[in-house]
């Protein structure tokens, strides 16, 4: 066994008897959310851009345009793609490479919160139906990571879209560095995660509570209460309880969670 | 999950290929299909074929992978070019690996896996012929072959999908429904247990729906296993020697 994994081997006992007597490494509630900041209008070459910190985890999303020909089966509807990039810095085990599953996952599952919302009209963004619509491109580059970088990630992007304004379209080209309108956006889906360690949900995961979980899951929810996206992760299992629970609280937390959401 | 065209997918009561909203497509399981493979089976769902061959425990390459607790367990699924109508390209697309990942984790705690430490248990899917569900189809059928392998394990998982149609909560999508419905819930259970291994979800589902479809997939999944069971007991029952 690795010196870093004898760590977190103790660590784990210490947080499961912490858990066991209902408390948390850093003091919070099991559903207390760490203090969020949010810098909109980060980045000047975006579309849209923003930097949320949830604790320590740090993640920037960027939000860029192009235009390109739509999928062959919706013609006339924009297209969207995201992607996610674990940025070696953020944390001694990320390294340089191709996308690992963790990455991979990671902006999936952020990318369903935001197209199963239907949080950005896509039939409003149709240049000419078959051959030309706007692509809209969520980056996510992860800085510092703390834990819960779904959450992050999530509000990263939501809050870049509905700050991400459209390039100007003259002759057939994108004239860069000048915009026009914002997006056609009709919601703002709030994604809340939870790990379930010793038998309890634990809301927004430290990184050492997910180092030592036995399972994940993240559940997105749209401004209606509806559940739009959820994705269980890790190798422990749920009861129908603990989903109930956690579908309750993330509606509750939505709302707190969704005044944060802000076009400036 | 469905892009914004309105299609009718029930008419009467009827879904697009005549169930009702509480029915299962016909599932057809075969055991120990694969000469080579330590555990395989060959699992039609609907329009769905998907093949399972396990290898394992065996000893674990690369070497830097192994663990000297417990067996390392590997989960591939993979479509393959010519299971849907517009070619895929082979090898992992991040949507394979996604799904090999949530499958992988579904199965960890599942096996015993410390009762094999350095070795590998290495679970290869191929889905040969796509039609809606076919991580459903690919879990269940590799926990089939598991079995099918003699790997000791708690329980046998089913994988089955509920969601949503018109307004309707209804079991087991098909093509249509999964391209056009409102939502999709893929369940991963640990049968004896009832506990869940695997879920994601996209779509639309307020609370009170997001119950119902929990329901009707968990129904689902008791009939699977019927089957699963059934299939299992059939290698046997023959009393053919394995070569």
């Amino acid at each position: 066994m690795s010196e870093e994994e004898i760590i977190w081997e103790v660590k784990r006992d210490s947080i499961n008897k912490l858990v066991q007597s209902g408390k948390r490494i850093d003091g919070r509630a099991f559903d207390e959310q760490r203090p969020i900041t949010i810098t909109n209008n980060f980045i000047e070459n975006a579309e849209g851009s923003t930097l949320v910190k949830i604790g320590n985890t740090a993640v920037l999303a960027g939000i860029k345009m192009d235009v390109m020909e739509p999928f062959p089966d919706t013609p006339e509807e924009g297209v969207l793609m995201t992607n996610a990039e674990l940025v070696p810095m953020a944390d001694p085990t990320y390294y340089a490479g191709p996308p690992t599953e963790d990455s991979i996952e990671f902006a999936r599952v952020v990318d369903r919160g935001v197209r199963e919302s239907k949080m950005i009209d896509v039939s409003k963004l149709c240049i000419s139906p078959g051959e030309k619509v706007w692509a809209v491109m969520i980056d996510m580059h992860v800085l510092d990571y703390d834990g819960n970088l779904f959450d992050a990630g999530s509000l990263a992007a939501v809050n870049a879209l509905w700050n991400a304004r459209i390039p100007r379209y003259e002759e057939d080209k994108i004239v860069r560095g000048e915009w026009e309108d914002y997006l056609p956006l009709n919601d703002k889906p709030i994604s809340n995660t939870f790990v379930k360690i010793a038998g309890k949900n634990l809301l927004d995961p430290l990184i050492d509570e997910e180092r030592v979980m036995d399972a994940r899951i993240t559940m997105a929810v749209t401004e209606k209460d509806a559940l739009c996206a959820a994705q269980k992760s890790g190798t422990g299992f749920y009861t129908k309880q603990d989903l109930d629970e956690m579908l309750d609280l993330s509606i509750a937390k939505s709302k707190q969670t969704r005044k944060l959401i802000k076009r400036e | 999950m469905g892009s914004n065209k309105k299609v009718d997918l029930i008419i009467d009561g009827k879904r697009t290929d005549g169930r009702s909203p509480e029915e299962l497509r016909p599932i057809k399981i075969e055991v120990g299909v694969l000469h080579r493979a330590d555990g395989s089976c060959l699992l039609d769902w609907g329009d769905n074929k998907v093949l399972a061959g396990v290898y394992g425990p065996r000893e674990c390459f690369p070497k830097h992978e192994q663990d000297p607790l417990k067996a390392r367990l590997r989960y591939r699924y993979n479509m393959a070019p010519f299971s849907v109508s517009d070619r895929k390209r082979p090898g992992p697309d991040r949507r394979s690996v996604e799904i090999s990942k949530v499958s992988r984790e579904a199965l960890e705690k599942v096996l015993f896996l410390e009762y094999f430490p350095r070795t590998s248990i290495d679970i290869f899917v191929e889905v040969l012929q796509a039609g809606a569900g076919t991580r459903c189809a690919a879990l269940t059928a590799a926990s089939v072959a598991l079995a099918d392998a003699g790997i000791p394990m708690k329980s046998l998982v089913v994988a089955c999908a509920a969601g949503k149609v018109n307004d309707t909560i209804v079991l087991d999508l098909n093509q249509m429904e999964d391209n056009y419905g409102q939502a999709d819930l893929p369940l991963g259970i640990v049968m004896t247990t009832g506990e869940i291994a695997l879920m994601q979800m996209d779509g639309n589902f307020s609370r009170e729906e997001f119950n119902q479809a929990y329901e009707l997939a968990m129904k689902g999944a008791r009939e699977i296993y019927e089957k699963q069971k059934q299939a299992l007991k059939q290698k046997y029952a023959a009393g053919e020697l394995n070569e």
